[in-house]
């Protein structure tokens, strides 16, 4: 085991499938010469050359199209968009180009491509720049959609992703590129639609993407200590496939289900967890489904503001201290 | 742009029986909507049949197509079969893409025909990235892009021109101005008198703008376009001058027309035109009957083949999302 930080796991992923396959390149704003505005793509141009590596105007239909171009016809692109905010720049490409090519053609295209993106809050950017917008890709079929929450998640899932046929939005937490882990030596390749469970408890269940990972293992540690409530947390890893078996079978076993979601309220991955917990182990349940989120507002800039919007410890553990019960 | 390269009789043929091709497969497909058996939309491409032949004789078999919704000719063009275009309009399961395209989404990977797109402007980022792809690989491929005068006033346009330029891709980019963007004249909502041309000086490009309804003059400058794109010369844009005889789409009667505008371009008809071309250069004209009645045959066997072929089966609605054949997002 190594230790790495978030971003550097990026480039890490990255450089361990450029190695090994030559049909992997990567395009984007900013990632090669200066090595990515969060310095997530550092020396990939110095190793694998121009050729493979390469910056592109302030264009980001033209970088997702080229990607979808490219992948159709032979290559395996990685296509960073700097922030997930600008997906919608470009969310002709991603919504109703690459999503459904394949589909439409009844399976004369294959799109391996990934779409890099720094997802969410913490670095007090405003609501152009600090969007957590996992959802929006859940809700088109045809797109895979990750977003790992420790550097080891990172290297493997991201690794996965490139190797998997099939478009993958790879969701990037911005505040998490500064957190450090243990990654595996040697080739790491993970599995895609497989949530993880980090936490075993008996007395409730908590779901968590990307940022408030770490979040909702902090609040079952305090609920522990100051509540004895027991908490199972779960990081859900891959919204698209979802593990739903993991989800369902951890449910179960406490009864009591609680998802802690970066994305605004209406529509977010929890509502679709919650609707399927609903009809499939509704009688195993020991109390309402509580989804614990940003509330239905963009998301305010100043640091108090931003820090109240988004789910924190604090809020976690007083929700599932008030309704645990 | 040079246009001297010389045009064989074969090539002429070739022209001649291309263009001939989409017309007839077109006048197909508008009485097989009269009688109800093609449903939803369609873009036909009358009276533009030049700029789809002339391009796709000149293009070598593994170069890439990528066009609009209006892709019927550009379809054809490239080889793929009768009997699959129209199946595809018809809904049925030997249609191209076993009826969940339809008529805006023609694709044909097999004769490189990359996919038709119905968002005006989406194709031409993609058909750069074809072309990326050709370079990385190494290989003599170029793709060439088709739009409209109205998908020059989209970004993804500007996008993928400057994008192609810098990069040196070999890619073609065709602007098929038929005068039109949809129900308004494109002079009217355009700073400029060429769409696509005028635009060409903003990134460094020649300007082009050619008879679009000669398939001389669009073969000739697509030999040229290509042998520039294949030696890395980088991208070209020309603007192809045409008009289409019926409306925008299904729905469109063509009524914004001025009196007499119609009426003077089917004097210019390109197949018309080439016909006489041919004669006047020593082709007998058994040679020509002889291309129209196997073509006509050949539209009337497709057509009685895709009628008598079954609906698409309701099976396929959860097929190839994914590379593993479903649609499955969970376990």
């Amino acid at each position: 085991m190594a230790e790495l930080t978030y971003r550097d796991a990026v480039a890490a992923g990255i450089a361990q499938e450029m190695d090994r396959d030559p049909r992997v390149v990567f395009l984007g704003e900013d990632i090669a010469a200066a090595g990515g505005v969060f310095k997530a793509t550092v020396g990939l141009l110095e190793r694998f050359g121009p050729k493979r590596v390469r910056d592109t105007p302030i264009s980001e239909q033209a970088i997702i199209g080229a990607a979808m171009g490219a992948a159709m016809t032979g290559l395996r692109p990685i296509a960073e968009i700097m922030f997930s905010d600008f997906l919608a720049v470009c969310w002709d490409m991603i919504a109703n180009e690459i999503a459904k090519a394949r589909y439409m053609s009844a399976g004369q295209m294959t799109l391996p491509l990934v779409i890099r993106t720094a997802n969410g809050s913490g670095a007090r950017f405003g609501a152009q720049h600090s969007q957590s917008v996992e959802n929006w890709a859940m809700a088109v079929p045809g797109l895979k959609v990750v977003a790992p929450s420790t550097p080891a998640d990172v290297k493997g899932l991201l690794a996965a992703a490139i190797r998997d046929p099939d478009p993958v939005v790879f969701f990037e937490h911005k505040g998490l590129y500064a957190t450090k882990g243990e990654v595996p030596e040697g080739e790491h390749v993970d599995r895609l639609g497989t949530a993880k469970v980090l936490r075993q408890g008996s007395d409730v269940t908590v779901l968590a993407l990307a940022a408030m990972v770490p979040r909702a293992l902090q609040a079952a540690e305090r609920l522990q200590s100051e509540d004895g409530i027991s908490a199972t947390v779960v990081d859900v890893r891959s919204l698209v496939p979802l593990d739903t078996k993991t989800i369902l079978a951890e449910t179960v076993k406490t009864g009591r289900l609680y998802t802690v979601e970066e994305n605004p309220r209406l529509c977010g991955w929890g509502a679709e967890i919650a609707s399927i917990v609903a009809e499939e182990c509704f009688y195993d349940l020991d109390g309402p489904v509580v989804r614990i989120t940003t509330p239905h507002v963009p998301l305010p800039a100043a640091d108090a503001l931003e820090d109240a919007t988004v789910p924190s410890v604090d809020r976690i553990v007083e929700t599932i201290r008030r309704t645990a019960g | 742009m040079a246009t001297a390269a010389h045009v064989d009789e074969a090539t002429r043929l070739a022209l001649f029986r291309s263009q001939l091709e989409i017309r007839l497969v077109e006048k197909r497909a508008y009485d097989l909507f009269l009688q109800n058996l093609i449903k939803g939309t369609s873009h036909l491409s009358l009276g533009q049949e030049a700029v789809a032949a002339g391009f796709a004789v000149a293009m070598q078999s593994d170069d890439y197509t990528f066009c609009t919704y209006r892709g019927h000719a550009h379809t054809l063009a490239r080889g793929a079969p009768m009997v699959g275009v129209m199946g595809e309009l018809m809904g049925r399961k030997c249609g191209l893409m076993g009826g969940k395209g339809g008529s805006m989404h023609l694709t044909s990977v097999a004769h490189g025909a990359m996919g038709s797109y119905a968002i005006v402007g989406a194709h031409l980022p993609v058909a750069a990235g074809a072309a990326w792809s050709a370079q990385v690989r190494g290989t003599s491929q170029v793709a060439v892009c088709f739009f409209g005068d109205g998908a020059t006033n989209i970004g993804a346009f500007h996008e993928a021109l400057n994008f192609s330029v810098v990069w040196k891709l070999p890619v073609v980019f065709v602007c098929e101005n038929n005068h039109y963007m949809e129900y308004t004249p494109i002079r009217s909502v355009t700073a400029v008198e060429h769409p696509a041309a005028d635009r060409a000086s903003a990134y460094g490009l020649e300007h082009i703008v050619i008879d679009g309804n000669d398939a001389d003059v669009v073969y000739r400058t697509a030999v040229e376009a290509l042998g520039k794109a294949r030696s890395g010369g980088g991208p070209s844009l020309i603007e192809a001058m045409t008009y289409r005889y019926s409306g925008h789409s299904r729905a469109d009667p063509g009524k914004y027309r001025p009196a007499g505008e119609l009426e003077e371009w089917m004097k210019r008809d390109p197949i018309a035109l080439y016909r006489a071309r041919l004669l006047e250069l020593g082709t007998p004209e058994k040679a020509l009957r002889d291309i129209e009645g196997a073509l006509q045959r050949a539209v009337d066997e497709a057509t009685e083949a895709a009628k008598a072929c079954p609906p698409s089966p309701v099976d396929v609605i959860d097929r190839d999302v994914w590379a593993d054949g479903g649609s499955s997002w969970r376990n």
